[in-house]
This record gives structure tokens, sequence and C-alpha cells, in this order.
């Protein structure tokens, strides 16, 4: 689908110019020339008046798909236990299966873990494929890349979804290279087009500034990687059972060219912001890292936890682990308190879909007052204390 | 030995702003600049050039014309060589096309012993580019790098999880892609900045590193943008007012109300 422009219907108005988000399109004799920047994004053609410009089909032949069938959900683990967002995967990969109307499987590796297999049945897999070996036990991007890019080839799915963790977004790419399809990042929404029965995927481009629709329409698989947090989990029934295919590995010597010497836990929690239904954050506004225990004595009357603007993580407030936004944790609590924070675009884009979301902040005109279904002007030192003094007014339960 | 150090000019999406009217991007006043993962991938390169002056350090990037201003300021830091890919058949491509192209440019670079990329870029957050072009290249990567410890024919780093880090050896040739904890980026020297000016940045096409126009750009993207919009603008809440106590207990009123609390 590339970006063309009628010659003879541009009138040289620049709208589109202004409109590229890549700045691909130049001004040649008062006529509008796309250029090499161009990804075909198509906001010029929104933007023409004239209807100068169209996205063409490039006119490939259609390759031929069918032998791809059935949705596959990396069921990540570490140390033996699925990861939540394996089982957030299900609960998308399950809509997806039944919009195409195909099976729903899991692909799992790891070594001694057969038993997850019964959690994934129960979680909605049809089928669970297994690649089980002592090289498997921890991640290494060789060892994982190469069991499942067997596997795919072997089964052939229509679709792949992966958890867009540190490991997600290690194998991901490797594997579509590996296939020779296309992989889209950090996904916010899937759907399957009722037509052509591909996935259209969604995601924020320009730290969040624009949403992009992804297809993938001549390779297979069809791969995405979702933020944690992002979709429903799927619901448990137990005693639901499904089939286990064993996949049958082999590593040769140097099929694994790192070596992981040593595992280091940080010394804290890990901090499960995905998990957490009450969220209070604090931003610049604080004005010193002391701040984050105030928010910890409203987050913990409420059950709830802490997290940070990235502002307040680069100027060495709190560690990076407590970040919302693009480059942090995307949360959906069912109560967010911004305190002290600007609410760039960056960092909504990890909280705005929350249940109810809370803005604090010194200055009426901040950004974060207009995704906010509450807004308090005011100094969050002196309105937090007394949120706290009515909240300790209510009758216990 | 020679590091190469993969870098993309990025406009700075913390300045973009959207027009609250029409709902549509404000490019105009955005600066381009380093995306700053590949400033710290680039810093990294530059501290093993200080610590041994026989290490060499060359920066690639695959970009319109414009992009030569970023391999200036990348030359101004302290990198020896620069090489631009561009090329009107470049244009288009997703990642997957993208790490072709670039693993085309590194093959016919010279000696290149280590490649360092940074993590993502902060106009797509992808972080898919750099294992692709070590997939493409056939050489281990490591991704999500925040310590470096250079041996011999080998590589010992930190990767960064969401829960600490595991401690990784790796044999070079290898692509390791670096996150901003890994160090603070310098800032270009007045006298660096002259001498900038005087190093050649080399242009490559697609003839220069032997792709077919077929293989490269939007032709060899398996995805496609179907559309693209801006994000719907969520109407504005409600904004409580009196004083202190009263918006606090106006608060928690509608938090029982809504039973949340």
């Amino acid at each position: 689908m590339a970006v063309v422009v009628i010659k003879e219907k541009c009138k040289g108005c620049t709208k589109c110019v202004k409109s590229c988000p890549f700045t691909a399109i130049t001004m040649e004799e008062k006529k509008a020339v796309i250029g090499g920047a161009c990804t075909g994004c198509g906001q010029c053609v929104d933007a023409c008046p004239f209807g100068a410009i169209e996205k063409t089909d490039d006119g490939k032949e259609a390759a031929d798909l069918s032998a791809y069938h059935g949705v596959w959900v990396f069921a990540e683990q570490r140390e033996g236990k699925l990861m939540q967002v394996a089982i957030e995967l299900l609960g998308e990969g399950r809509k997806l299966a039944e919009s195409v109307g195909c099976e729903l499987c899991a692909v799992l590796c790891g070594s001694g873990v057969e038993n997850l297999a019964g959690e994934l049945f129960e979680y909605g897999a049809d089928k669970v494929y297994y690649a089980d070996a002592p090289e498997l036990k921890q991640y290494t991007t060789d060892a994982y890349t190469k069991a499942i890019y067997e596997a795919i080839t072997t089964y052939k799915p229509e679709i792949v979804l992966l958890g867009a963790t540190h490991i997600g977004r290690d194998l991901g790419p490797c594997l579509a290279v590996k296939c020779n399809t296309g992989l889209t990042a950090d996904c916010t929404k899937l759907e399957i087009n009722p037509e052509t029965k591909g996935i259209m995927q969604t995601r924020p481009a320009f730290g969040g500034n624009l949403m992009a629709t992804i297809v993938c329409p001549n390779h297979r698989p069809q791969m995405s990687t979702v933020r944690p947090g992002v979709m429903e989990k799927a619901e448990r029934q137990t005693g639901r059972s499904g089939e286990l295919v064993k996949l049958s590995v082999n590593f040769a010597e140097n099929d694994i060219r790192t070596k992981v010497l040593e595992v280091v836990k940080s010394a804290k929690e890990m901090v499960s912001l995905t998990d957490a239904t009450v969220i209070v954050s604090g931003g610049m506004g604080l004005g010193k890292p002391e701040g984050f225990d105030l928010l910890k004595q409203l987050a913990d009357k409420l059950g709830g936890t802490i997290a940070s603007s990235r502002a307040a993580v680069d100027a060495g407030w709190i560690d990076h682990a407590y970040q919302v936004g693009q480059t942090g944790t995307t949360v959906k609590p069912k109560i967010y308190f911004a305190c002290g924070i600007s609410g760039a675009i960056q960092h909504a884009a990890g909280m705005q879909d929350s249940g109810l979301i809370v803005a604090i902040n010194t200055n009426e005109n901040a950004p974060i007052f207009d995704i906010a279904d509450i807004g308090i002007v005011g100094d969050l030192y002196k309105v937090i204390p007394a949120i706290i003094e009515e909240l300790d007014k209510l009758p216990e339960k | 030995m020679k590091i190469l150090v993969c870098v993309k000019q990025v406009p700075d999406t913390n300045e973009v702003k959207i027009d609250p009217v029409k709902g549509t991007l404000i490019r105009d006043g955005v600066p381009s600049i380093l995306n700053p993962d590949d400033a710290n991938a680039l810093e990294a390169a530059l501290q093993l050039k200080d610590k041994d002056e026989t290490v060499q350090v060359a920066v690639l990037t695959m970009g319109p014309p414009q992009a030569t201003y970023m391999l200036r300021e990348c030359l101004a830091m302290g990198a020896d060589e620069a090489y631009l890919l561009s090329d009107r058949a470049f244009g288009g491509a997703d990642t997957c096309a993208t790490s072709t192209t670039i693993a085309a440019g590194i093959k016919k670079v010279t000696g290149v012993d280590v490649i360092f990329a940074g993590r993502q870029a902060i106009d797509g957050d992808t972080a898919q580019v750099g294992p692709q072009v070590a997939q493409r290249l056939g050489v281990p990567v490591v991704t999500y790098v925040q310590d470096i410890q250079m041996g011999d024919g080998k590589v010992t780093v930190q990767r960064q999880m969401e829960d600490g880090y595991e401690v990784i050896e790796v044999k070079t040739p290898c692509l390791l892609t670096c996150v901003k904890e890994l160090n603070d980026p310098r800032y270009m020297s007045v006298g660096a900045i002259v001498d900038a000016y005087k190093k050649e940045i080399t242009v490559w096409n697609h003839t220069d590193v032997e792709l077919d126009p077929a293989d490269c750009g939007l032709n060899a993207s398996p995805t496609q943008v179907f559309r693209s919009f801006t994000p719907p603008q969520k109407g504005k809440g409600e904004m409580l007012s009196g004083t202190v106590s009263e918006m606090a207990g106006a608060l928690v009123g509608k938090l029982v109300e809504k039973h949340l609390v």
C-alpha cells in the first residue's frame, strides 16, 4: 500500500506537508512529492482537500496462506510459574480464535514444567505445544528462538501473540526474521477483519501521539506483542482439558551462543503495578523524593501501591520499576491518583484506561486535567492529608 | 577493535503536541535528535575508546540526507567514521525491511568486531530492529544491556530484567542493545565539532550495499499501515472546587458513591 500524489488534482496548498507525521512530503514546482520517509500511514490522504492523494494497493499476488491455522500464544514462564501476561493473551487469543473460527493454542518452553500445561488448558488453550529440554529451563534468545521457530514451521499457526516483556520483546523480533514475517510491537487492540480474516493490530506510535492500525496481509504467521496489563485475563475453568503436543528439540553445541552466568534479583520486591487496583502516582510536583512517603500513606489506606512519572524516575527519586507510561508500565487500576504529574502524552499512554483518574496539581492548565475524571487544583501536600483524614472518617467495614 | 554503533535520527516526541481543535499532530518546530538510547550505545563505545586508543568507533544509520546532521553530532562526540544508508528504495520500510538494509550496510563496513545499538527508538518504540539485524547477520544478540565488560573474544554484560538483571557471557562478534541505565552520554566538545566537519560521511545507496530494490523499503515490508489516527480525546472530567477539606470530602464522597472504597 503505497501513497501517491495525483499530480493533476494537486493544487499545491501544502496541507499534506503539515499533516505528515514523518516530514516525508516536500513541494516541488508547487506539487506535493512523497519522499523516502513515507510509511504509508495515510494521514495526508485525509488531509488533502482535493482528493489528490491516494493509497494504492501494490498489486502483489497474494501468497498462499491457506496452510496456516490457529492462534498461538507464547506461554512465558519464569522459574516454573506462568507470567500473568500469558493468561491475558489467552483471554485475547480466545476472542481472536472465535472470530477466525480456529483453535487457540499455547506454546510452552521449559524443563520439567509439564504441569503448567494443565493450567493453560484451564485458561482456555485447546492445545499446548510443549518443548521440554534442560537448555530451555532458563530463557536464552537462541534456544527459545530455535524451539519455537521449529514448532512454527511444523504446525504453521496463522497468528502468534507474545507478551511485551523483556523476554517477549527479545524473542519476537528474532522469530519474525527467521519466519520472514511481520511483527507489530506493543499492540493495544487486536481485532479480526471480517472479510480477510486477517488481524488488525492497533498500536501507539510517536510516543502515543498517533495510533496506527497495522496489517500483515501476505505473510504468515501474523505476529504481535502485547504489553502486560493491557488485555483482560482469561477466566479459569477448573477441570477444562486439552491436547498436549510434545515438541522434539535438540541442541547442537553451537546453537546457544550466550551463557547466563548469574541471575541477580533486585533486593526490592518486584513491583506489581499491573495487578494493583489502586495506584497513587507522583511526579515532579512532589518536589522531593520524600513526597512518595505521603503517597504511600494514601496508597496503604486504600490497599494500593505507589507509582511515578518518568520525570520523577529521571530525577532519581524512585526506581524505574515504579514508572508508568510509554517507556514504563501500562496500568489499568480501578483508581489512579496522579499527584503533581503534568500528564505528558507518554505518561497518559500508560494509564489513561484506568477506571477512575483523580488528578491533583497546582497548575490548573496541566494536561492531566484533560484526561482526569476528577480534578483538584491545589497543593498535594495539603490535599492528600485532607483526603486521608476524610477516609479515616468513613465507618469501618 | 572496531565497534559499530547503529543510530537513528528521530523527532523529539516529547516536543510533539496535538492541535486541540483539529486533533492533528503539530510538527512545526519539533527538533530532530539523536535517539536517546542510541546516545547511550555510542557513549558505551566511546568509553571503550577512551580506555584503549586502538578502539575505532563507526556510526551507521539509515535515513534521508538530513540524517547527516545527526551523524556529524556523533562524530563531534568522538566517533571516527560515519555511514549513511540513504536511497528512495529504502523508504517506507517496516522493522523487518529496515533490518535487511542495515545488516547489508554493516557487512560493507570493514573490520567490525562488535555492534552496539539502542534498545528502541522513541518514534516507534518497537525495540525490534536491533535483534533483527543480529539475526540477519547471524551473530548472537543480547538486548536491554545495562553494563558491558569487554573481554578477549567475548563480552560479559548485564541484561536488565523486570525484577533485576542477568549476567550473560557472549562471544564476539555480537550485537548488544543498550538501555539508558548504561551510562550518561557526553556532550560534543567545541574542538570536536570543528573536526567533525573535516571528517567524511560515507553515503551508500542500494547498489552500494548490494541490495535489490525488491528486498528493501516498502516492497519488502510484511507489515503495512492500514490506517492511522490521533487517539480520541476523552472529555474533560469534573473539576472540584471549594476549600481543601471540602474538595477532599467531595472526592471521598464520590469514591464511596462509586463503591470504590
